[in-house]
């Protein structure tokens, strides 16, 4: 949609399409729609370990799910959590759609979804997303996930990341005022909040939002940390805004205080590399 | 699948069931939010689905700072006891290879809750009325033949205007092709009907022709309009402010505007 001044918009309509063709589809078109949802559907792999324990009907044993959405929730969890030698992979997700590329190596699919294990305290579990799932994969990928843990005494923590022009509110927002948190949690939710609540009309979308509606109609407690930045790609002031809510874990998460240099340049340098403009 | 939020699962026995069809300027689930705000319903359940899209927020209806954190997810299910009424508020589009097979979850929860009949709130792109369509009222009605069994005085005595079949080639005179029903915009409007009819439903839709924009007027109209027949408050019409904006309608064009502009 373009403005009156010219600018391009990406706002879809709120108009739906209609289906009234739906019940003349030829056999071939409804043969490439039946190929194409299967190829759509979220599959999960665990380590020969794990599956073996789940063959014989054992859900993992799991107390705190720890799930970090976007890339500065991944990389937090990269460069605070999973340095220490404590953490053991243990199964990835492979989610195929419309933004997957063609020709993208088996490497970078596998590392887009990628659940760890710690080796002390096997029932801590952490997973990083930083694949895009789909609208109708978000619901499939949250219950096939749900399905594999062991509900009873589980604590959902989920870090994501969002755009601070998507950010609502009345004042208007000062620069130095981004990052900063906000928290969801559902009903059976009874811990201490770290931050503010996030005010209407906010909402949460995607995977954060998916989660959350499976634990509140489950009654499993879930909170999560949304973190509007302003700043695209990883950056390590963004990152350390989510370590008021690990840190709230305290027990079952060890948080590097100060991670090495080294470690920070390989997360956050990898974004600066794409512009070419000044070479 | 309904899942109640309560230890006991509710009783719909003979409860009217009001809900949106997510459609044009969303006006359906504008109109089913003042409702529940004004007439202080209860929360009794979700749908939860795979057929929409996930969203999640904090309570839409607030109205103090000890109600405002309670998780509300993209389909509920509210109460009003003591009116017998029910609605199912839609808060998120409906995946759009699914809309079918949410049509059909839809109509077998109305059926095996035991509902009394059903309305939806709708609506329809305006630019695309015909000539007749064009004149007087914007608002039209459509019923099913079980319901117009049980309540056809009370549509006789609403003077409402029936939603018109349209020509399927307009401009061109053929006699062998019959006027259909046309509901451009209206999301799962035309399937739902058809669907209750052939399941023999009680089912009434209520909708307006309407643009995308501001569309809070537009709710208005169409909650004032069911109310003529539903009677849920007493001349509103009369009271514009009778109807309570919930307050998850703020800034509904955006944040604040810098002060540094002036």
């Amino acid at each position: 949609m373009a403005t009156f001044f010219g600018e391009v918009l990406s706002v879809y309509s709120r108009a739906v399409e209609d289906d009234d063709e739906d019940s003349e589809e030829n056999e071939e078109d409804e043969q490439i729609r039946r190929e194409l949802e299967e190829k759509r559907e979220v599959h999960l792999h665990w380590s020969p370990e794990v599956s073996e324990s789940m063959k014989s009907g054992n859900k993992l044993q799991c107390s705190e799910f720890i799930l970090a959405v976007g890339h500065n929730a991944a990389r937090f969890l990269s460069v605070y959590v999973l340095t220490s030698p404590n953490w053991d992979p243990v199964g990835h997700a492979s989610v195929w759609n419309e933004r997957s590329r063609a020709v993208s190596g088996q490497t970078s699919e596998e590392s887009a979804c990628v659940f760890y294990r710690q080796k002390d305290n096997p029932s801590v579990l952490i997973c990083q997303v930083t694949c895009f799932v789909a609208e109708d994969q978000l619901f499939q990928w949250t219950e096939k996930v749900f399905d594999c843990l062991q509900h009873r005494e589980l604590n959902v923590t989920v870090l994501s990341d969002c755009s601070v022009a998507e950010y609502k509110t009345a004042d208007y927002l000062h620069c130095s005022s981004a990052p900063f948190l906000r928290t969801l949690h559902t009903g059976a939710y009874s811990g201490q909040p770290v931050c503010r609540s996030l005010e209407q009309p906010n909402i949460v979308t995607g995977l954060p939002a998916a989660v959350l509606n499976h634990c509140e109609v489950h009654r499993i407690t879930a909170v999560v940390y949304q973190c509007y930045s302003d700043v695209i790609g990883p950056d390590s002031v963004t990152m350390e805004t989510y370590k008021p809510a690990l840190t709230k874990l305290g027990k079952s998460i060890q948080l590097d205080p100060s991670p090495s240099k080294d470690i920070l340049n390989k997360f956050v340098r990898t974004t600066n590399i794409q512009s070419n403009l000044y070479i | 699948m309904f899942i109640s939020s309560e230890n006991s699962p509710p009783s719909f026995k003979d409860f009217t069931l009001v809900m949106p069809a997510v459609a044009v300027g969303n006006v359906g689930q504008l109109a089913v939010d003042l409702m529940v705000s004004t007439l202080s319903m209860k929360r009794v359940g979700h749908i939860h689905t795979d057929c929409l899209i996930p969203m999640a927020g904090n309570n839409p209806y607030a109205t103090c700072s000890e109600d405002m954190e309670e998780l509300h997810t993209p389909a509920e299910v509210y109460t009003a006891a003591d009116l017998k009424l029910a609605v199912l508020q839609i808060r998120a589009p409906i995946v759009q290879t699914k809309s079918k097979k949410f049509r059909e979850l839809v109509v077998s929860w109305i059926k095996s809750s035991g509902f009394s009949r059903a309305v939806v709130l709708s609506s329809c792109h305006a630019y695309q009325r015909d000539d007749q369509q064009l004149k007087g009222t914007p608002l039209r009605y459509l019923v099913t033949p079980s319901l117009l069994k049980l309540s056809a005085d009370a549509f006789k005595e609403l003077e409402w205007r029936e939603m018109e079949r349209v020509a399927a080639f307009p401009g061109l005179v053929d006699a062998s092709a019959e006027p259909r029903l046309y509901i451009p915009g209206g999301g799962i409007t035309k399937g739902l009907y058809t669907d209750s009819c052939a399941e023999d439903l009680p089912l009434a839709v209520l909708l307006l022709f309407c643009s995308e924009g501001d569309n809070i007027p537009d709710a208005f109209t169409l909650v004032n309009h069911l109310n003529d027949w539903l009677h849920l408050l007493d001349n509103p019409s009369k009271e514009p402010n009778k109807w309570k904006i919930p307050t998850s309608w703020s800034l509904l064009f955006g944040s604040g505007i810098p002060p540094a502009l002036f």
